[in-house]
């Protein structure tokens, strides 16, 4: 199949099917396709409505603290020996991950829709963190499905969504993983067509969640491009971020899409190698198919049942991926890499000893590919690498997989 | 044109004055040797038309009992070509009684439409019902099955309205399916007073019959909504008894169970209308 050529204006995708090329659509029940339509309609409201976008600002600011900074990540920088390598500080973010960004404005948009029960699924943990945390802050009851084994290997994170007044469901259908919490939320919405608001976590789903989504991530990038302005007074020429469903590489990406010198990486995960069945890689090891109401390239075997993903980080450990990375993939714009779990970890401790910063094993994934495009940018290049997440809920799986114990 | 047996059962079924019964199994539950030993005794049971549920890893609308079935399916290595293989041997046996497919569009997709509805036509297969696949996204699934006479089967669902229901019936044929809750099969329960007007308003959209799924589970359940639509499909309730026979540790026969518990249930239906004359 040759590669379909790239559009004029990026910004105009996805069309009003909710299709970015071939890819995204809507495939769900009869049932919720209503509910879907009537989401689409009252997002494009809000989105051209100054009151929301002003609520959602203040929020942003004095809740979730934003902007957060724009860093050279200097000793990060003379390790690898090549371009000037600056970090876009998610991890600073209140709830410690870019999660929020989404749960704050899709919470504004369900109360704006008259919404009284929220939903959520998660893999790691959080965004179902972010869900019950602004849920919590307006008073919203807020279930959170989640696969039973992640549970298990999740707990502090379970108790803290339970801190934070959510009801956490553990889902054993399945492999009991991030794909079944989805199909559960879905099961869950389905039968609470009322009153229930989906807070899907990653720009994926049915339209319009992966252009929502997008959107409310893309303060990242909008945010970057201004701090790198000031900070170089140019551009950068390449940008990084891991990819799991793809909300942050996707809020980093998207305003940056039209500017042809910027070259754009999304890191996947290869978890024990692509030449295994345990990878999350689907972009790379996938075919395109349909799951969780979207068209994209997904992880299955030879008679179209999807399989289970692996990554040694619960966030990237899922089979699918966001439609608009899957049609970005096609047309060239953006270059999808691949870390496996022994080199997340490696790039884990080294985080933590040149930067004093200790990352979420999903953006370790993109820290591992930095000398890569350093070499690609070259010795004068900037790089912008979206830290997406901190690390403190990893450091029981660093352990164990280092062979040390807390 | 190939013959449509929908049509005909449908026409044969009125000329009665009954309903369908529809029985739903999942192909290759718990392994295609039983199963299909089922699907072909169901219809001597009183099946009118059946609906062979196509395994997926991930069916995001079906209930406990059904998700369950597709994962033993799939545990015994069920395989799209087994479930077509299926539909071809009952139709050495069985050239009136009408199977429709349901499942999920993912492995359509992966086989490719063109080449799904070529096999599936060969193999006696009737209609598909994709249950990921709105009006909105069928068009090629459509073109497909229309190029082979095979029917898609279009669902309707309390949340349709009248503003989307031209756009639901729009290149539907064989029957209409109302999901008769709004929820997962097999969970909550149908309430007759709420199938008798929506059932109406899709038959004259459509100018096709009507059958009622997902939340019948009984005898007398089943008689209401024989009463008020053109069939009844009833699906969890039979697949419990096949998970039943599983779990009871006996060796107690899967197939006898089943085809019990589906001719009580077709008897309800064809007495329905019946007792109401």
């Amino acid at each position: 199949m040759n590669a379909p050529s790239k559009p004029n204006d990026w910004s105009a995708f996805p069309d009003a099917q909710g299709r970015f090329g071939d890819y995204g659509g809507r495939y769900v029940a009869e049932t919720l396709m209503p509910l879907v339509l009537e989401l689409d309609r009252a997002y494009e409201a809000a989105k051209a409505d100054p009151a929301f976008q002003g609520e959602l600002n203040g929020f942003l600011k004095h809740y979730v603290g934003r902007p957060n900074p724009l860093y050279f990540a200097e000793r990060l920088t003379a390790h690898i020996g090549g371009a000037k390598i600056y970090f876009k500080r998610e991890e600073l973010n209140h709830t410690g991950a870019h999660k929020i960004n989404n749960c704050m404005g899709q919470i504004l948009l369900a109360m704006r829709m008259g919404k009284t029960r929220i939903i959520a699924e998660t893999g790691a943990g959080q965004h179902g963190v972010a869900s019950a945390t602004v849920c919590a802050r307006f008073g919203l009851p807020c279930v959170v499905y989640m696969g039973a084994v992640d549970v298990e290997r999740q707990k502090p994170n379970v108790f803290r969504m339970n801190l934070l007044g959510a009801e956490v469901r553990p889902v054993t259908s399945g492999a009991g993983t991030l794909k079944d919490a989805m199909n559960e939320a879905m099961r869950d919405w389905v039968t609470n067509v009322e009153d229930t608001y989906y807070m899907i976590g990653t720009a994926a789903g049915p339209h319009p969640y992966p252009a929502m989504v997008r959107d409310f991530q893309s303060v990242i990038g909008l945010e970057i491009r201004q701090q790198i302005l000031e900070a170089e007074g140019r551009l950068p020429d390449a940008l990084v971020a891991c990819v799991g469903g793809g909300s942050n590489a996707i809020g980093t990406f998207h305003p940056f899409l039209a500017d042809e010198g910027v070259k754009i990486f999304g890191v996947e995960a290869s978890g024990h190698g692509l030449e295994t069945d345990k990878h999350a890689a689907s972009l790379t090891g996938g075919k395109p198919g349909v799951l969780h109401g979207n068209k994209t390239y997904l992880l299955q075997d030879d008679d179209g049942q999807i399989l289970d993903a692996h990554s040694i980080s619960a966030g990237l450990d899922y089979p699918g991926i966001g439609p608009e990375h899957s049609w970005l993939h096609d047309v060239g714009r953006a270059k999808y890499l691949t870390c496996t779990d022994a080199e997340a970890l490696e790039a884990f401790t080294l985080c933590a000893k040149l930067e004093g910063i200790i990352p979420a094993l999903e953006s370790a994934h993109a820290i591992a590919k930095l000398p890569e495009v350093a070499k690609e940018v070259g010795k004068d290049g900037i790089i912008v690498m979206t830290l997406s997440g901190r690390g403190d809920k990893d450091v029981g799986t660093v352990a164990d997989a280092l062979g040390m114990s807390i | 044109m190939t013959r449509n047996r929908l049509t005909e059962r449908f026409a044969a079924l009125a000329a009665e004055d009954r309903a369908a019964f529809v029985a739903y199994i999942m192909a290759g539950d718990p392994d295609i040797g039983v199963s299909s030993e089922i699907l072909a005794k169901l219809p001597a049971a009183g099946a009118d038309i059946i609906e062979l549920g196509m395994p997926f890893s991930d069916p995001m609308a079906e209930g406990p009992t059904i998700q369950r079935a597709a994962q033993r399916s799939l545990a015994a290595k069920t395989r799209m070509a087994d479930v077509l293989a299926m539909v071809a041997a009952f139709r050495k046996q069985d050239d009136a009684t009408p199977i429709v497919l349901m499942g999920y569009l993912n492995p359509v997709l992966f086989h490719g439409f063109e080449a799904f509805a070529a096999k599936a036509a060969a193999a006696g297969v009737d209609g598909l019902i994709i249950v990921d696949c709105p009006p909105e996204e069928a068009d090629p699934l459509a073109d497909a099955l229309d190029a082979v006479g095979v029917s898609l089967i279009r669902l309707a669902a309390p949340t349709t309205d009248d503003a989307r229901l031209p756009a639901v019936v729009r290149r539907t044929s064989g029957f209409v399916y109302y999901v008769s809750v709004a929820g997962v099969t097999g969970v909550k329960e149908a309430v007759s007073a709420n199938v008798a007007q929506p059932v109406q308003r899709l038959r004259a959209a459509s100018g096709l019959p009507v059958a009622v799924g997902f939340g019948i589970r009984t005898p007398e359940k089943a008689a209401e909504v024989a009463r008020l639509a053109d069939g009844v499909v009833v699906g969890s309730a039979l697949v419990d008894e096949i998970e039943g026979a599983l779990n009871s540790g006996s060796n107690e026969n899967v197939t006898e169970r089943v085809l019990s518990k589906a001719a009580e249930l077709a008897k309800a239906v064809r007495l329905a209308r019946v007792r109401d004359a």
